[in-house]
């Protein structure tokens, strides 16, 4: 397991601002300029790397700087073992690379990521709203969206 | 109605008359409401009772809307459009909580009510409503349909052929 984070940790000395374990499960905290790097590294050259990448969410710390936090769950069959990322991120329109080219199964989650939190992700090929339509204002799952707002197309407007 | 003529009165609650006992529905279920509303509809509560037995699978054949359960968001342009095909004239009961008001569900992706998108034409709230509740509010549309005029949504052909 720790294994993992220390080859990580020798080969980007610079990017891994924080590490941590819970139960068996090591996570990364990385910024957003090595996402590629590590990523790339985890995928192709890490020996028997993660070949699933099974989440990708967002969490909101309203008052905290950076703001958000944008989650990868890695999932390795033959290294028998899972690693999450942690990529913080800030600003009202946080950006960070997508890695669709690397797990396809990025796409629509980084499409939900998008539509509930607002975080753009550079280089996906179709960035659109997946769960919400189109005209839908805002970004449902962010902690300033009022609860009792109300959308301009279906009311009543307040 | 004590300003019309005899003639018009007469034929209204004629067609009054006819219209309430054979209300063909069509029951739009998206949420649990639906179970109830299948009790009601069955041999236990037997809507059929009041002339709402048989539910059309098609908005073009039906005269009463029951939309039973949470509408959201995505599924209001959905709702919208069933009541656009269907022909006039036609009535709406919202069944549940939900659907008169949004319910406990005051987020972003539920509408607040369906009366935000369509009129309605009886509410019954409850979560779920009991069978008893459902048949009550179709009792409710009966007594709204035999004392309506009958020419009140109809195209403007109706309202001259009854005002003359």
């Amino acid at each position: 397991m720790a294994e993992t984070v220390a080859c990580l940790r020798e080969r980007f000395p610079a990017a891994i601002l924080e590490t941590h374990a819970f139960r068996g499960d090591d996570t990364v905290v990385i910024g957003p300029e090595a996402l590629r790097a590590v990523a790339t590294f985890l995928h192709d050259d890490l020996d028997h790397g993660f070949e699933i990448l099974m989440d990708v969410t967002a969490v909101d710390y309203l008052r905290r700087k950076p703001r958000f936090e944008v989650v990868y769950h890695f999932l390795s069959h033959r290294r028998r073992e899972r690693l999450r990322l942690k990529v913080p991120v800030d600003g009202k329109s946080p950006v960070v690379p997508s890695l669709c080219d690397l797990w396809p199964s990025a796409n629509w989650y980084e499409r939900e990521v998008w539509d509930m939190y607002g975080v753009r992700f550079e280089g996906h090929p179709d960035l659109r709203r997946i769960l919400m339509y189109d005209e839908f204002v805002g970004f449902p799952l962010r902690k300033d969206y009022r609860v009792d707002k109300r959308q301009p197309l279906v009311g009543p407007v307040n | 109605m004590a300003d019309q003529g005899w003639f018009t009165s007469r034929s209204d609650e004629l067609f009054g008359w006819a219209r309430r006992w054979s209300l063909f529905q069509y029951p739009f279920a998206t949420a649990c409401c639906s179970m109830e509303y299948m009790s009601a509809s069955c041999s236990h509560y037997d809507l059929d009772r009041f002339g709402a037995g048989w539910p059309r699978w098609t908005p073009r054949q039906s005269d009463v809307l029951f939309v039973v359960g949470t509408i959201n968001h995505k599924m209001a342009p959905v709702l919208k459009t069933i009541y656009d095909q269907m022909c006039e004239p036609k009535w709406v009961i919202a069944i549940g909580v939900c659907t008169c008001t949004g319910g406990f569900y005051n987020n972003y992706a539920v509408v607040q009510g369906i009366d935000t998108i369509i009129p309605v034409d009886v509410y019954i709230p409850g979560c779920p409503p009991r069978p008893e509740a459902i048949l009550d509010a179709v009792i409710k549309l009966h007594e709204k349909i035999q004392t309506e005029r009958q020419s009140r949504r109809g195209g403007e052909w109706v309202k001259e052929s009854v005002e003359g």
